[in-house]
């Protein structure tokens, strides 16, 4: 069984829905996002997500395209985020680790040598937020090959109809992209939640996770009520980025209060019973 | 309507959206939904003879088309070689070839019922063709700027204003065009049920570079029967300039299938070698950003790189999909000319032929001055003068050290 999978798996029989934060690679440097890893598996996370970050990043806010840009500027890669998986995945073998980012950067890596790279150091599947399933015959391959999955993304503006056709040969777990919209602007409301799952529920075996605008304790519990899992991504990204300093480098004090954010979001996503 | 023809040139994209390995629809799952719908949409109008009539009726009365094709007579006495004619869209209602595109796809929106209008611009002739458009049906656009686009267009910005659009100062990345691109493409996402998005390229995700690339066959149309009529024969040459690479296709489009050399001319900035140019084919390597697979700067990770031409609408780091295809075939030559040769360039149309060319068709002009000389005096070159220099006097005034 895949660490996905797996995962899953164990949150089903605690009975709870699971949470997925995001840390944008290399943002402000790589000994952030190093810590960052650590901190988040010890603090609660489920799965985590880590950005891998491009200079063009359309489907994303105002927050993660300067984490984007800090990134870049710090010096990111491909091969960097990979080796910062590597460190990670040396001292934790259960937390699943996705990527997430764009398609270019990988197709300049080379897709096949990409996949297995990114198995061989313990990555666990990929989000490309620009390969649609009209186009995934373009890294499906490479990715199965390497027993990676490619995680799907369902919109508001996925037809019932359409449904199958997103999911058709999809695995790990199916992530929601809740609001028509780029990441960290809008909130799905509870009642959205309740006419939006069901109706992917109805089309999928896998898990759900739902994304994009899920910020606080209180709205990642309503998630946890519905779904499967949340993400949460902008609003982790603001705490770091607000605490700075003057160098752009991030305090000890600022990954702590990261860190207390994802065990307060932990902790009230594991008040919830799930209501499936 | 047309029946496909066999070995033509003309038939593409396949039914993925692909010319060749190029094309294709690289969205988003959110927008996917819409491309679908958008083709669906405009492969029933393409078929629709309604629809057919009303685009000629605005290409025609609104527009002022057909535009006229100019034998410059002087120019070629000039350069001694082959007889030059201009394709004039330079003529077109707004100053550019950026309004066929603009009227096709606002017929389009309509017939979709959409009622919100948002575009990208970089030199600000799209921006105004699409704030102009929206004035003419009623509708509110939205337009995405550089700031740095903005700073050196001011009077394309008023003009926008005018037309009552409301221009989004865009500061992410270099904050030009393509980084406009991406917050057009933001705020579809965020108003998918009722915003349309005109491209002004040919380029982004199918159906928008075969689409656009339609809308501005009117050029190529138009040019090969007015060759006909004033030669009795096709150009030996035909030539235009290529940022995102709309007018080209226009232009090269009807005459895929001839005997005719096609020549495209990108940016080459401050020098191929220069690290400062728009010379996506010459210089970029394939790869995928905003909804295509084509021809991109990009560095050795895969990030794009900024692009740099002395004209903003030359400045993209892509190509159009079509273009990547007939460059890998061997169709199209493409080339590259200099900031400094389009600025000769330039002052060579204003003074020979008493025109004042965008900074875009002066690039053309540039590789014209170039071959004419040695091509014999029997041959013809036809080239796409799709812009006219009004909004570039004062880019071209501080190169040439003169204060306004």
């Amino acid at each position: 069984m895949s660490r996905i999978a797996a995962t899953f798996a164990h949150l089903k029989t605690e009975g709870r829905a699971g949470l997925i934060p995001f840390v944008e690679a290399f943002d402000p440097d790589r000994a952030t996002s190093a810590a960052l890893l650590a901190g988040m598996a010890a603090r609660g996370a489920d799965i985590i997500e880590i950005g891998m970050p491009f200079t063009d990043p359309m489907a994303d806010g105002p927050t993660i395209q300067a984490a984007g840009r800090r990134a870049l500027r710090a010096g990111a890669t491909l091969a960097g985020v990979l080796d910062l998986v590597r460190e990670f995945r040396a001292v934790n073998g259960t937390v699943p680790l996705v990527l997430m980012g764009y398609l270019n950067p990988i197709l300049s890596y080379g897709v096949e040598r990409f996949a297995a790279d990114a198995a061989k150091a313990g990555v666990d599947g990929l989000i490309v937020v620009d390969l649609p399933t009209e186009e995934a015959d373009l890294m499906l391959p490479g990715l199965r090959a390497n027993g990676l999955d490619l995680i799907r993304l369902v919109a508001p503006t996925t037809s019932d109809e359409r449904l199958p056709v997103v999911l058709k040969e999809s695995s790990g777990f199916v992530y929601y992209v809740s609001i028509t919209g780029v990441t960290g602007t809008r909130t799905a409301s509870a009642e959205d939640l309740t006419r939006d799952i069901p109706r992917i529920r109805a089309a999928t075996d896998l898990p759900i996770a739902v994304g994009f605008g899920v910020r606080t304790p209180e709205q990642a519990a309503i998630v946890a009520r519905h779904a499967d899992a949340a993400v949460v991504a902008s609003a982790l990204i603001d705490r770091m980025a607000s605490g700075l300093d003057e160098s752009g480098h991030a305090p000890h004090a600022v990954i702590e209060a990261v860190l207390d954010d994802v065990s307060a979001l932990a902790g009230a996503m594991r008040g919830e019973k799930r209501a499936a | 309507m047309n029946q496909p023809i066999p070995n033509s040139l003309r038939n593409l994209p396949d039914e993925r959206g692909r010319f060749g390995d190029f094309g294709g629809r690289f969205v988003a799952e959110t927008l996917m939904p819409l491309i679908l719908e958008l083709e669906a949409a405009y492969e029933a109008a393409k078929r629709d003879p309604a629809f057919q009539r009303e685009f000629e009726y605005y290409l025609k009365h609104y527009v002022g088309r057909p535009s006229p094709l100019w034998f410059a007579e002087r120019l070629t006495e000039k350069l001694g070689g082959a007889k030059v004619y201009f394709k004039r869209d330079e003529l077109n209602h707004t100053g550019a070839h950026k309004i066929n595109n603009c009227i096709g796809q606002i017929l389009l929106a309509k017939r979709m019922g959409k009622t919100r209008i948002i575009a990208e611009t970089g030199a600000g002739q799209h921006g105004v063709a699409t704030a102009t458009v929206a004035a003419l049906f009623g509708l509110p656009c939205v337009i995405y700027m550089g700031a740095t686009d903005i700073e050196r267009q001011q009077p394309n910005v008023f003009r926008m204003k005018l037309l009552g659009a409301e221009v989004r100062s865009v500061t992410s990345g270099a904050a030009t065009l393509k980084d406009s691109m991406n917050e057009a493409l933001r705020d579809w996402v965020a108003n998918v049920r009722d915003t349309f998005y005109i491209i002004g390229t040919a380029a982004g995700p199918h159906p928008y570079p075969a689409m656009v690339r339609d809308f501005q066959s009117v050029i190529g149309i138009e040019a090969r029967a007015q060759m006909l009529e004033a030669e009795g024969r096709l150009p030996d040459v035909a030539i235009a300039a290529v940022g995102g690479g709309s007018n080209a296709i226009g232009l090269f489009h009807p005459f895929l299938d001839d005997a005719v050399k096609l020549i495209g001319v990108e940016a080459a900035g401050r020098g191929l070698n220069s690290g400062e140019h728009a010379a996506s084919l010459s210089r970029g390597r394939p790869g995928v950003l905003h909804g295509n697979k084509t021809y991109l700067l990009q560095d050795a990770d895969g990030q794009i790189l900024e692009a740099h031409s002395i004209s903003a609408g030359l400045d993209y780091p892509g190509i159009g999909p079509e273009h990547s295809y007939l460059h890998e075939i061997g169709r199209v030559d493409y080339v590259a000319i200099t900031d400094d040769e389009a600025l000769d360039a330039f002052q060579l149309c204003c003074r020979t032929e008493g025109i004042i060319p965008a900074l875009e068709p002066s690039h053309a002009l540039a590789h014209v001055a170039k071959i004419a000389p040695e091509m014999p005096r029997s041959q013809i070159i036809l080239m796409n003068l799709c812009g006219r220099g009004d909004k570039d006097i004062f880019t071209v005034a501080k190169h040439l050290g003169e204060n306004l």
